[in-house]
């Protein structure tokens, strides 16, 4: 491996890092102006440095604004805590997450001279299971803030939040089958080819055409494993002040609020990349758009992928901002009532999908 | 010494350190976390041995699973650190003993059916991808496979029934 591949390969591993973290804390932004708008309020409106229109600026503000506030704040280790986990939690709150979006491919090949760079952090043969795998570990981050915080609050949070996350993960896994034995591999690129076609020549030929359950227990379970509301039992801040993260301050407070929002933006990825045709665009192939009725405008090849790039970017982001708008529409389930809705519900709805998928799979031959 | 052995040497290394954290640890959770670290850097060996998907499973399963329930359960009960003394000693020369033992008997038998010798050849085509396991499963495991899903089947069941509380003459 060359020089020249090294950097290829840091170049895109930047660049994904970089699209997670800029989009999370733009959903931030999101977050906070967009539920202002619904609840007819005006919201974050302080951060307004130069004066300007807050709502023009004020992303801009709210991004430089919040972090230096955040990183400069104090850092508190509560007495009795234990310092060493305390210290870790947020890392491996963190850490799964940013990793999973390796697997996810942001776009096709892109040829530059001699070099064919394929559009993936890390071309995995086994892609989902590498994300399962992951997003499995991300539990741990809230187990052992709930456990080394020394406090009732946080350990509530996280015995809720173990149970909740362990309980959706095998809705989500099996909602994944579906789509797996749709296109018949584990490879996250191959995928997202396999969604390049057209059902007569009109309707893009993307995953939720197949899996439209799939797609509904997979987002629901997703919104489940971000901890998000109508999910949000481990922080539950009328309840449980912070859940498991009360405890903490400064940046590393921001860094499980960061993780939620990574979390929310690696649930838009999967659900692009599986169901929502990755980084297809409709009638867009590798030379040009070919419209129905035979029209054809040809494009660069830059071109193409600029679009495909965007594409994706688009789809994970109006996605991100779906699951903001469930947030803000839905009030915090009960207790029982999570644990009925992913055993009872969606667990025995993505088995029946699975068999349903397998049975008009062996229909068709 | 090849890349790839050097990395195994250093990953064998802190292995078996952190198994050694699992059984030396007086901490509980502390206890639990120094197995999930073996049972990662056990799946980046596999990584190393090109069975990408075994190595998924076994995070999948092991370290994202049922380590969880672990720290779950050492959680709820609020397990404390044990006692240090009471005891330690004893247990320390029993499991001495039993890894002397094991390492002894796996010593005799290198030695009398002979040691493994030369590198074995490189991996075969599409060695460790999710189809060759499938296909060994599904084809030459096949009743091994299904008679462990039946015994897990058990297990569960078994658990709901003892874990049920016990039901009481209701007092009219």
């Amino acid at each position: 491996m060359g020089l020249i591949e090294v950097g290829i390969a840091a170049a895109k591993a930047f660049a994904v890092l970089m699209l997670v973290l800029h989009m999370s804390a733009i959903l931030l932004w999101v977050e906070r102006k967009g539920s202002a708008l619904i609840q007819d309020r005006i919201g974050a409106n302080r951060a307004n440095i130069f004066g300007v229109m807050p709502f023009n600026f004020g992303l801009l503000n709210t991004l430089i604004a919040d972090p230096l506030k955040l990183i400069t704040k104090e850092d508190v280790v509560p007495a009795g805590a234990d310092k060493l986990l305390h210290f870790l939690a947020p890392f491996l709150a963190v850490f799964p997450v940013m990793v999973t979006f390796a697997a996810v491919p942001f776009g096709d090949q892109l040829v530059i001279g001699d070099y064919t760079i394929n559009l993936q952090v890390a071309d995995l043969d086994i892609g989902i299971l590498y994300v399962l795998a992951m997003s499995s570990l991300a539990v741990y981050g809230v187990v052992l803030a709930g456990w080394a915080s020394n406090s009732r609050w946080a350990l509530l949070g996280g015995i809720r939040g173990a149970a909740q996350m362990i309980s959706y993960e095998i809705a989500m896994g099996l909602a994944l089958i579906g789509a797996v034995m749709t296109f018949g591999t584990l490879d996250m690129q191959a995928i997202a080819r396999a969604q390049g076609h057209h059902f007569y020549g009109v309707i893009p030929a993307w995953g939720i055409i197949y899996q439209p359950l799939g797609f509904l227990i997979f987002l629901i379970a997703g919104i489940a494993e971000s901890k998000r509301v109508p999910f949000d039992l481990p922080e539950g801040e009328s309840e449980l002040i912070s859940g498991y993260f009360t405890e903490y301050s400064g940046m590393k407070q921001a860094a499980f609020m960061l993780s939620d929002f990574a979390e929310s933006v690696v649930v838009a990825g999967l659900a692009t990349t599986l169901f929502f045709g990755a980084w297809q665009v409709p009638f867009l192939f590798r030379d040009g758009f070919h419209f129905p009725g035979g029209v054809i405008v040809a494009l660069p090849h830059l071109a193409v992928v600029a679009m495909q790039i965007a594409s994706f970017t688009i789809k994970v982001f109006l996605l991100c901002v779906f699951q903001i708008l469930v947030r803000w529409t839905l009030p915090r389930y009960r207790y029982d009532q999570v644990m009925d809705l992913g055993w009872k519900y969606l667990l025995p709805l993505a088995l029946a999908n699975m068999l349903v998928t397998g049975i008009v799979i062996v229909m068709l031959g | 010494m090849g890349m790839g052995a050097a990395l195994f040497l250093v990953l064998a290394v802190l292995t078996v350190v952190s198994a050694l954290g699992v059984v030396l640890h007086p901490n509980p959770v502390k206890s639990a976390l120094a197995l999930i670290v073996t049972l990662f850097l056990l799946a980046v060996v596999f990584v190393l041995l090109e069975a990408h998907m075994i190595a998924a499973l076994q995070i999948i399963v092991y370290a994202g699973a049922i380590m969880v329930l672990f720290l779950f359960v050492i959680m709820l009960l609020n397990l404390q650190s044990e006692d240090p003394e009471r005891g330690r000693r004893r247990f320390v020369l029993r499991g001495l003993a039993w890894a002397g033992g094991v390492l002894l008997a796996v010593e005799l038998a290198l030695l009398t059916r002979g040691a493994p010798v030369g590198r074995p050849g490189a991996a075969p085509e599409g060695y460790g991808t999710a189809q060759s396991v499938a296909q060994s499963l599904f084809t030459d495991f096949l009743l091994p496979f299904e008679l462990t899903s039946i015994l897990l089947l058990v297990a569960v069941v078994g658990a709901v029934v003892l874990a049920q509380k016990q039901r009481r003459p209701t007092i009219s």
